[in-house]
C-alpha cells in the first residue's frame, strides 16, 4: 500500500473567542492516499473549511499530527510550509481570490514566481495551464472580463501549474450555478484521472457524486466515511442538499470511522 | 524574480496613482529642500573660504588709534600714531614673515572723460606677498619706486573697468587731481571681503607716493595700518604678544595707559565668519531635514494603508506559497521605489532651484556629487526604513486572518 498524502491522527481544533477556546474540531482521523476524489460534506459550522484550511497548511492545529506527502507539518518552519503550499498543494477558493489588477497569466503565474522560475517559462506554463481549462485565449485579460465559472477555471489553473500532487477545494462551486459546477467538477475529475489527488468541500450531493469517497462531519466530527455509491450518480439522487444514504446518529460518529489505510 | 516583483511594485503603485504621486511629492519636497539648503549652505561655505584665502593667512593687522573700553574704535586709523619705523622694528620681530605699512584714504581719479572714486593704499611691494595677491596683468611697482615716491600705480579689476572701460590700462596714465599717474599693472580679482566691500575697487602705490604726493600729511612718515604677516598659524599667539609688547615699549606708554593702537588677527576674524556660516549651513541642512523626515513619515503612513487595504491580497500570496520575505520585500521595494523615483525628482528640482537662486539672487551656490549621493543614499534609508515597519506587518499577517479580511 503506497503512502498516505495526508494521515491526520487525532485533530482537535479550538478557536480562542473572548469567551475562551471554542472547539471546532475534535478528534479527527483521516487518511487520504494518492489519486483519491473526495467530498467532504456536513451542515454549516461544522468544521469543513477549519479543516480544509489546516489540510492547506494555512492553519494549524491545537492537538493532534498531520502528515502531509509524509512530513510531521509541525515540524516545518515556517518557510518550508510555504513551499508546501506553493508546490504540493493547489488551493482552490469558493470565492475564487484571483488579483483583480492582474492578467489572467500573470495570475495564473503567480505561485510560480514564489517558486523562483524565471520569467519565460512562467509565461509558457501559464498558457499551458489556461488552454487545459479552455481559456487560453483570455491570457491578457482582466479576471472582472470574465464569468465566475471562467473564474474559476483560472483559479483552478493557478492551482496546477505548479504540478502540485494535491488539490483542496473549499466550495469551489459555492457561487456558481448547477450547469457551471458541474463543468467545473468534470475539471477536477480529469485531473483526478491525471494522478492529482482531489479534496473539495460541497454542500451539494450531486457535486459530491464525482468525488470517489465520502466524508461527512457533523459537529467537528467525522460521522461518515464512504465510497461513493452508484445511486449517488443517479439523476434520481437529484441535487438535494440531503445526504443520500442515512446519516447515523451523531453520537455513533466514531464507529463509522473508516481508515483506508 | 526581481524583475517580477518590480513589475508587480509598478502595477501597485499605478492602481492609485493619484495616492502614489502625492506621497512621491513628500520626498520631493524633502530631497529638493535638502539638496537646495545644502547647495546654498555649501556655497555660503565656499563664498566665505574664497574671501579667507583672498584675505592672505597668518595676518594682523595693526590699527592706529585707540579702541575704548566699550570696544568702539574711536577714530582708530585716524589719529596718526603709527609710523615707517614702527613697521621696520616689527619686521625685525620672531615669527613675523612680511610687514607692510599702509597709508590709505579715498581719491577721484580721472582718465579721459571717465571719473572713478577709488581707495588708494600707500604701500610696499611686501603687502600684495603678505596678501598673497597676484598680478593679473603688467608689473608691481618695486623697492626703488618707494624710495624715489615715483608716481606708478597699480589697480584693481573694478577701477580697471570703470575708469579704462574696454582699454587695456596697462602703461596708461590717469590723474589725480593734475598729476599723472602711470598704471604699471592690474591686480588679480579678489571679489568682496567679509564686510562685504569690493577688494576691486583699489588703487596701490608706493608709500611713499601715497604719504607725499596724494595725501601729503603734515607727520612725515607716519602710517595708518600696517600689515603683519606670521610665519605660521601657530606662530601667531607669540607674534600678536611680542607686537603688543613692542609698540607699547616703542611708544612709551605707561602700564596704566591704554594702547594707542589696535591690533587685529584677521585671521581669528575669518574664522569665526567660516564657523558662522558653517553652522548656518548645518541649520539649513538640519531644517531641511525636518521635511525629509515628514516625507518618510508621509511613505509610512500610506504603505500602512496600502497593507490594510490588500491584506486579503496578502493571505491569497501566502495561499499559493509566498514566504514571509516575498511579502516583506514587495511592499519594501514598494516604499523604496516611491522614495528613490522622489528623490530623483526632488534632486533635479533642488539643482534646479539652487540655479535660479544663483541667477536670480547672485548668491554662491556649491552641488557637490557628495550631497548627490548623499540625497540618494538617505532617500533609500528613509524609504527602507520607514517601508520596514509597514511590510514587516505585512509579512507577519496570518494567512487565515487575512484571507477572511474583507
Ligand atoms: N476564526 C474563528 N474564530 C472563532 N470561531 C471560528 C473561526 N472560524 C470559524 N469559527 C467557528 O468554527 C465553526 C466551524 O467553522 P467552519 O468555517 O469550519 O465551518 P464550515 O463547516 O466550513 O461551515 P460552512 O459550511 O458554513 O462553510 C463555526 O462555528 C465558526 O463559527
Ligand atoms: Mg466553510
Amino acid at each position: 500500500m503506497s503512502e498516505a498524502v495526508i494521515r491526520i491522527e487525532s485533530l482537535f481544533k479550538a478557536y480562542d473567542t473572548p469567551a475562551g477556546p471554542f472547539p471546532v474540531l475534535k478528534d479527527v482521523n483521516l487518511s487520504i492516499l494518492p489519486g483519491e476524489f473526495v467530498a467532504i460534506m456536513g451542515p454549516s459550522g461544522s468544521g469543513k473549511s477549519t479543516f480544509m484550511n489546516i489540510l492547506g497548511c494555512l492553519d494549524r492545529p491545537s492537538e493532534g499530527r498531520y502528515f502531509l506527502a509524509g512530513s510531521n507539518v509541525a515540524e516545518l518552519g515556517k518557510d518550508a510550509t510555504a513551499a508546501l503550499r506553493n508546490r504540493t498543494i493547489g488551493f482552490v477558493f469558493q470565492g475564487f481570490n484571483l488579483l483583480p489588477r492582474m492578467t489572467l497569466a500573470d495570475n495564473v503565474a503567480l505561485p510560480l514566481v514564489y517558486s523562483g522560475i524565471g520569467h519565460a517559462e512562467r509565461r509558457a506554463r501559464a498558457q499551458e495551464m489556461l488552454d487545459k481549462v479552455g481559456l487560453g485565449r483570455y491570457a491578457g485579460s482582466l479576471p472582472s472580463r470574465i464569468s465566475g465559472g471562467q473564474q474559476q477555471r483560472v483559479a483552478i489553473a493557478r492551482a496546477l501549474v505548479n504540478r502540485p500532487r494535491l488539490i483542496l477545494a473549499d466550495e469551489p462551486t459555492g457561487n456558481l450555478d448547477s450547469h457551471t459546477s458541474h463543468e467545473i467538477m468534470e475539471v477536477f475529475r480529469e485531473l483526478n484521472e491525471e494522478g492529482i489527488t482531489v479534496v473539495l468541500i460541497t454542500h451539494e450531493g450531486d457535486i459530491a457524486a464525482f468525488a470517489k469517497r465520502q466524508v461527512r462531519f457533523l459537529d467537528g466530527e467525522i460521522v461518515e466515511d464512504r465510497p461513493t455509491l452508484s445511486h449517488d450518480l443517479s439523476p434520481a439522487g437529484g441535487r438535494g442538499t440531503q445526504p443520500a444514504a442515512p446519516l447515523p446518529p451523531a453520537g455513533e460518529g466514531p464507529g463509522e470511522r473508516a481508515t483506508p489505510c | 524574480m526581481l524583475g517580477a516583483m518590480l513589475h508587480e511594485a509598478w502595477r501597485a503603485m499605478g492602481a492609485n496613482r493619484l495616492r502614489t504621486l502625492l506621497t512621491m511629492l513628500g520626498m520631493v519636497i524633502g530631497v529638493g529642500a535638502v539638496v537646495l539648503m545644502m547647495a546654498i549652505g555649501q556655497g555660503a561655505q565656499y563664498a566665505v573660504a574664497q574671501t579667507i584665502s583672498s584675505m592672505g593667512s597668518n595676518i594682523f593687522v595693526v590699527l592706529s588709534g585707540f579702541t575704548s573700553t566699550g570696544g568702539v574704535r574711536s577714530g582708530s586709523g585716524n589719529a596718526p600714531t603709527l609710523n615707517v619705523s614702527d613697521a621696520n622694528a616689527i619686521a625685525e620681530l620672531d615669527g613675523v614673515d612680511t610687514v607692510a605699512p599702509v597709508h590709505w584714504g579715498s581719491v577721484q581719479m580721472v582718465y579721459g572723460p571717465n571719473n572713478w572714486n577709488a581707495w588708494v593704499q600707500g604701500t610696499t611691494p611686501a603687502y600684495l606677498d603678505a596678501r598673497s595677491w597676484p598680478i593679473a596683468d603688467g608689473a608691481s611697482f618695486t623697492d626703488s619706486d618707494v624710495r624715489a615716491a615715483t608716481r606708478v600705480a597699480l589697480i584693481g579689476r573694478t577701477v580697471a573697468q570703470n575708469l579704462f572701460g574696454d582699454e587695456n590700462p596697462v602703461g596708461k596714465t590717469f590723474r589725480i587731481g593734475q598729476a599723472p599717474f602711470t598704471v604699471l599693472g592690474v591686480l588679480a580679482p579678489k571679489g568682496q571681503n567679509l564686510e562685504g566691500r569690493d577688494q576691486d575697487d583699489l588703487v596701490v602705490m608706493p608709500l611713499t607716493t601715497a604719504q607725499r604726493k596724494v595725501f601729503g600729511t603734515p607727520f612725515q612718515g607716519s602710517v595708518r595700518q600696517i600689515l603683519v604677516k606670521a610665519s605660521s598659524a601657530e606662530a601667531m599667539p607669540a607674534v600678536e604678544k611680542s607686537i603688543e609688547a613692542l609698540l607699547r615699549q616703542r611708544h612709551r606708554l605707561r602700564d596704566s595707559a591704554d594702547n594707542d593702537f589696535t591690533l587685529r588677527n584677521l585671521t581669528a576674524v575669518a574664522d569665526t565668519a567660516a564657523e558662522t556660516t558653517r553652522v548656518m549651513s548645518l541649520l539649513l541642512g538640519a531644517i531641511a531635514s525636518v521635511s525629509l523626515l515628514v516625507g518618510g513619515i508621509g511613505i509610512m503612513n500610506i504603505m500602512l494603508v496600502s497593507v490594510t487595504e490588500r491584506t486579503r491580497e496578502i493571505g491569497i500570496r501566502m495561499a499559493i506559497g509566498a514566504r514571509e520575505r516575498d511579502i516583506l520585500a514587495q511592499f519594501l521595494l514598494e516604499a523604496i521605489i516611491i522614495s528613490v523615483i522622489g528623490c530623483a525628482i526632488g534632486l533635479i528640482l533642488g539643482v534646479g532651484g539652487a540655479l535660479l537662486v544663483n541667477q536670480l539672487a547672485k548668491m554662491t551656490v556649491v552641488v557637490s556629487g557628495s550631497s548627490v549621493l548623499t540625497a540618494f543614499a538617505v532617500a533609500a534609508g528613509v524609504g527602507i526604513f520607514f517601508g520596514f515597519y509597514p511590510a514587516r506587518k505585512a509579512a507577519r499577517l496570518d494567512p487565515i486572518e487575512a484571507l477572511r479580511y474583507q
